[in-house]
This record gives C-alpha cells, sequence and structure tokens, in this order.
C-alpha cells in the first residue's frame, strides 16, 4: 500500500512550553545522551583495563582544561537525567499530578541537578 | 474466545503483550541506577589526580568491581530500553527501524560486555 502524504500539524511552533513539558523533553534529550556519553565510559574502562600506558592518553584528556569542562557537563546531564527520573518514579506511584506542585516540582529539578552537580566538583577541587 | 479475525492474526496486528515487561524494567533498573551511579560519580571525581594506581586500587577490591559490574549492566539495559523508544517514536520507516533496533541491541551488548570484561581484567589481573 502506498504511503499518503499528509500535512503535520504544527505543534513545537504554536504550543506554549509549560515546565512540566519541558522537563520531560530535557528527560528524553538527556537520556540519549547519556546513552552516547557510555562509548566514553566504555573507553575509560578499557583503556584502564589496558595498562598504565593506555590509560595515561585518558588521563591526559580527561585532566585538561577541554576534558574537565566536558566532564561537568556530563555530571550534570548525570544529574538532571536521575532528579528528573526521581520525579517520573515518584509520578509513577501516584504522588506529584496536582497542577501547581507538578509545576514548581519540574521547575526544581534543574535547579536540584545544577546544586548538586556544583557540591560535586566543588568537593572533588577541595579534595585534590 | 479470542475476537482477533483470522486476517488480523496472519498479519500480527494488535498488542505485543510484552509492553508491561518493558515497562517494569525500566523501572527497575531506573531504582538500582540511583544508588550505583551516585556511587560512581562521588568514587570517580574524588579520584581525579590520582592517576591510574588510584583507580586501578579502586576497582580491585571485590565490593567495587561487583558495584562497577552491576552498574554496566543495569546502566546498559536501562539505556538500552530507553533508547529503543526513541528509536520506535521518530523511525517511521519499518525497515530502518528494525535495523536501528538491532544495530541498538548488537551495541548494548559489545559495549556491555567490553565494560564488564574490562572491570575483571581490572580486578584480577595485575595489568
Amino acid at each position: 500500500m502506498a504511503k499518503v502524504e499528509r500535512p503535520l500539524s504544527p505543534h513545537l511552533q504554536i504550543y506554549r512550553w509549560y515546565p512540566t513539558m519541558a522537563i520531560s523533553i530535557a528527560h528524553r534529550v538527556t537520556g540519549v545522551g547519556l546513552a552516547l556519553g557510555l562509548l566514553l565510559l566504555t573507553w575509560w574502562l578499557v583503556a584502564l583495563a589496558s595498562g598504565p600506558e593506555a590509560f595515561a592518553t585518558v588521563y591526559r584528556v580527561t585532566t585538561s582544561w577541554l576534558g574537565g569542562f566536558v566532564l561537568f557537563i556530563y555530571t550534570y546531564v548525570v544529574l538532571h537525567h536521575l532528579v528528573s527520573g526521581v520525579r517520573f518514579l515518584a509520578m509513577d506511584v501516584g504522588w506529584g499530578y496536582d497542577i501547581e506542585l507538578a509545576r514548581k516540582v519540574a521547575l526544581g529539578v534543574p535547579a536540584v541537578a545544577a546544586a548538586l552537580t556544583v557540591i560535586t566538583w566543588i568537593a572533588l577541587l577541595l579534595a585534590r | 474466545m479470542s475476537l482477533r479475525t483470522p486476517i488480523a492474526r496472519v498479519r500480527g496486528l494488535g498488542s505485543a503483550r510484552e509492553g508491561v515487561h518493558h515497562w517494569t524494567w525500566q523501572r527497575i533498573t531506573a531504582i538500582a541506577n540511583v544508588p550505583l551511579v551516585l556511587w560512581f560519580v562521588i568514587g570517580a571525581v574524588g579520584r581525579t589526580g590520582g592517576g591510574y594506581e588510584a583507580y586501578q586500587a579502586w576497582l580491585s577490591s571485590p565490593l567495587s568491581a561487583t558495584l562497577m559490574i552491576l552498574l554496566v549492566v543495569s546502566v546498559f539495559y536501562h539505556a538500552r530500553l530507553g533508547v529503543q523508544v526513541v528509536i520506535e517514536d521518530y523511525v517511521h520507516h519499518e525497515g530502518l527501524k528494525v535495523a536501528a533496533l538491532l544495530a541498538l541491541t548488537l551495541a548494548t551488548f559489545l559495549l556491555g560486555g567490553l565494560c564488564v570484561v574490562a572491570v575483571l581484567m581490572v580486578a584480577l589481573g595485575s595489568s
């Protein structure tokens, strides 16, 4: 059967963005980003298993300024996905559907994730 | 008594009957991921500056090696379930969708397998 081309109703340009909608899309985007980031995790682990010489390259890259910046962003992406994920788990058991509460919690997700990221990295710099 | 018409049965239309399994495991791996990812982020970020020795020593202990392997399995399974949904949502060409889902499965098994073997090599070997 031939595929009939049907017009797509505009949505992203029309609907007003709500915090809950934004957090849901961000959860998906961070998820895909993290899935791609698993390549980096694999690279790191394989280098560690390959001995000090192989790990030296990884070490040099991750402790450079650019590497550190990427890791900082990556930490935020992990924590954002984790915090919004916990929100979704809570909603799975029925908590947080009140409209105003849902809006406030959705706005709180990036704030909590950013705070946790900063705390983790400050602790890192202090421990060095 | 099944309400499906014979043609529907032949075409394989209707529910795949496995949807909840996917949903349940997405949640199980999500819950397992929370402590495991936090453990890993704190452990990894806390050891920067320690170099090869610090990380090798860390993952050599039986507990750390086990947690790392559990993290790898849980995270790769969770990622596979998640990306599977994304592919199903956005790829409309049937052949391309099947190919993408297959590639996803093979990739997660390959990379996940690599990670597990790497952790075992660090923990068991002297490298």
